[in-house]
């Protein structure tokens, strides 16, 4: 079965991709499996500068899924650019860079730092990180700063194709959702974490310094489910599905509602080997129930009348 | 650096170890050994047993204790609720395994080396003494509050010479940061090498005398962890010169006057 996803200019061979903050800068993985196998990965959040990211501890296990609170930790985009991409198989397999700013003009010039680089497939916006006290997911939580930030990006990105990571921390994704493609973006992403707290009631302190932290995982699925049908009802763009994918089922049900790809997070977690074999899981999948292809069966959700 | 994978292996022999009065807190599980090309002592694998589903997520981080060519042992203590659910498995249990990640404690042969082991910490130095080419030049303290059959001392103690302390009351733990500190100086006179895993207070005791007689000295640090492979960044700790790094690649060994504990 054909699995190749083409959208707003990005060419992958299969819908799997790996979601920013969960696969490192891929080499992480490299010692697990093929990269190449992948549709994509998005690369560890990047800022202009580098940053130290949140105080310890920075990480809780949930029922069913995990909190998290890192703070952006990162190298920095020239590190990026210098060290790591040269790394890469980006030929082979479409490198996403997932970027962080403060303000939409900061936003703009990570984008002007990235648009030269051949090896990078698209730009991914992070308008929705919950663990950082400035920028992050208060520009996810407005409409209008949203557009701007997405117009900013799409200014200095040259012909990349520009995706829009948003929040579900919102009212409603609806609105989001259209005012990033009122931005100009090629696509969607979603969902970003949920906002949420763990606390220990035998030292009575949170279990997380930030104290508020990002919830993902299976636990969060039925949200995200929820959040990428309402999208794809709202806007024309392709939509790229995220939330608590564990299985190929998981990735499928994504499929189904709209989107055009998924990105697997939290499960690179339960092995460093899960995501490789998942575009083929989710072809044995497609063929067991019958599904004529990936395409026909995108989408195909019945609604009640 | 050696090889790594990820691979399901089948749980060999579960077995409870010593008389603590929690049956079965401290336990060794052996385990298939997959083909990596070796590891170091100091090393650690990632374990999540298959039946975990989706429930717990993480893998749990293992000091490698021992090994052969067929299998690997891990030592254990049940804590909480993912070490408590390890020590139900049984023999024929399938447990996803990835590793030998981290880096591994420094060998120098002729050097005399102590090996200061609080509790459970005491792990990693049986691979330690069982890979040394010249046990000779090794020494070992292990500061403990389970009864001394808990731990894989006795076995330590036929191989190298061997020193332990009971803090079995708030004066015993002066007594043992004393006897530390004389271990110390007298390593760090003779020009040694100190390895040092236990808890974080443990290592900061080593970390304060270790730089008040200049001594050199390795601390194994064992932060929560959830993926083991340097990408989820909950397991940072600061570096010497005050960045985050990542434990489970950049570590989990670190000389004591290059992390702040």
């Amino acid at each position: 079965m054909d699995m190749q996803v083409n959208f707003g200019g990005l060419s992958l061979k299969n819908p799997v991709m790996t979601a920013s903050g969960t696969f490192g800068f891929g080499l992480e993985f490299a010692p697990y499996g093929d990269l190449t196998r992948l549709g994509g990965f998005v690369a560890k959040g990047l800022s202009l500068k580098p940053r130290e990211g949140n105080p310890m501890p920075r990480i809780a296990e949930t029922p069913c899924g995990m909190l998290n609170a890192i703070g952006i930790q990162n190298p920095g985009v020239e590190y990026f650019v210098t060290r790591a991409l040269p790394m890469l198989p980006w030929k082979e397999v479409a490198v996403i860079a997932n970027l962080y700013a403060c303000d939409a003009e900061e936003f703009g010039e990570l984008a002007g730092v990235l648009a030269g680089e051949e090896g990078v497939a698209a730009l991914e916006v992070n308008v929705s990180c919950p663990n950082v006290k400035e920028g992050g997911v208060a520009f996810g939580q407005d409409p209008a700063q949203i557009t701007r930030v997405t117009e900013a990006v799409k200014k200095k990105a040259g012909n990349k194709h520009v995706m829009v990571k948003l929040s579900p921390n919102v009212t409603d994704i609806a609105v989001c959702a259209r005012a990033a493609a009122e931005g100009g973006a090629d696509s969607l992403s979603l969902i970003n974490t949920l906002s949420g707290m763990a606390v220990d009631v035998r030292n009575r302190k949170p279990r997380i310094a930030n104290v508020i932290a990002g919830l993902s995982g299976p636990a969060v699925k039925p949200v995200a489910l929820r959040c990428v049908h309402q999208a794809v009802q709202a806007v024309d763009i392709p939509v790229v599905g995220i939330g608590g994918i564990a299985s190929a089922e998981d990735a499928l049900e994504f499929i189904l509602v709209g989107a055009q790809a998924v990105q697997v997070g939290t499960a690179n977690f339960l092995r460093p080997d899960f995501a490789f074999g998942l575009a083929e899981e989710m072809e044995a999948l497609l063929s067991d129930i019958g599904a004529a292809s990936l395409d026909e069966f995108r989408g195909s959700l019945q609604l009640p009348l | 650096m050696s090889l790594r994978n990820c691979r399901s292996v089948k749980v060999l022999n579960i077995s409870p170890v010593g008389q603590s009065k929690t049956a079965g807190e401290f336990f060794e599980l052996k385990l298939e050994r997959t083909d990596w090309d070796g590891w170091k002592p100091g090393q650690f694998v990632m374990i999540r047993p298959v039946g975990w589903e989706l429930d717990m997520l993480w893998g749990r981080p293992f000091s490698l204790c021992s090994g052969d060519d067929e299998s690997i042992t891990l030592f254990i203590q049940a804590v909480g609720r993912g070490t408590g659910r390890i020590a139900e498995l049984s023999p024929g249990d399938m447990v996803t395994m990835w590793g030998p990640l981290g880096n591994s404690f420094a060998v120098e042969p002729d050097v005399p080396t102590l090996m200061l082991a609080g509790g459970i910490g005491i792990a990693p130095f049986r691979g330690y003494v069982e890979q040394h080419p010249h046990p000779g030049n090794l020494s070992l303290f292990l500061a403990h509050r389970l009864p001394l059959d808990c731990y894989p001392y006795e076995l330590l103690s036929r191989a190298v010479q061997s020193r332990c302390m009971l803090e079995a009351k708030p004066a015993d733990l002066d007594c043992i940061i004393d006897t530390m500190r004389d271990l110390i100086r007298e390593n760090a006179e003779q020009g040694g090498l100190i390895l040092s895993c236990g808890p974080t207070p443990f290592m900061r005791t080593v970390q304060r005398f270790a730089k008040e007689f200049g001594a050199r000295a390795q601390v194994s640090l064992e932060n929560r962890m959830a993926c083991g492979v340097g990408a989820c960044l909950g397991c940072v700790t600061k570096d010497g010169s005050g960045h985050h790094v990542q434990v489970c690649t950049r570590g989990p060994i670190f000389w004591a006057d290059k992390v702040e504990l």
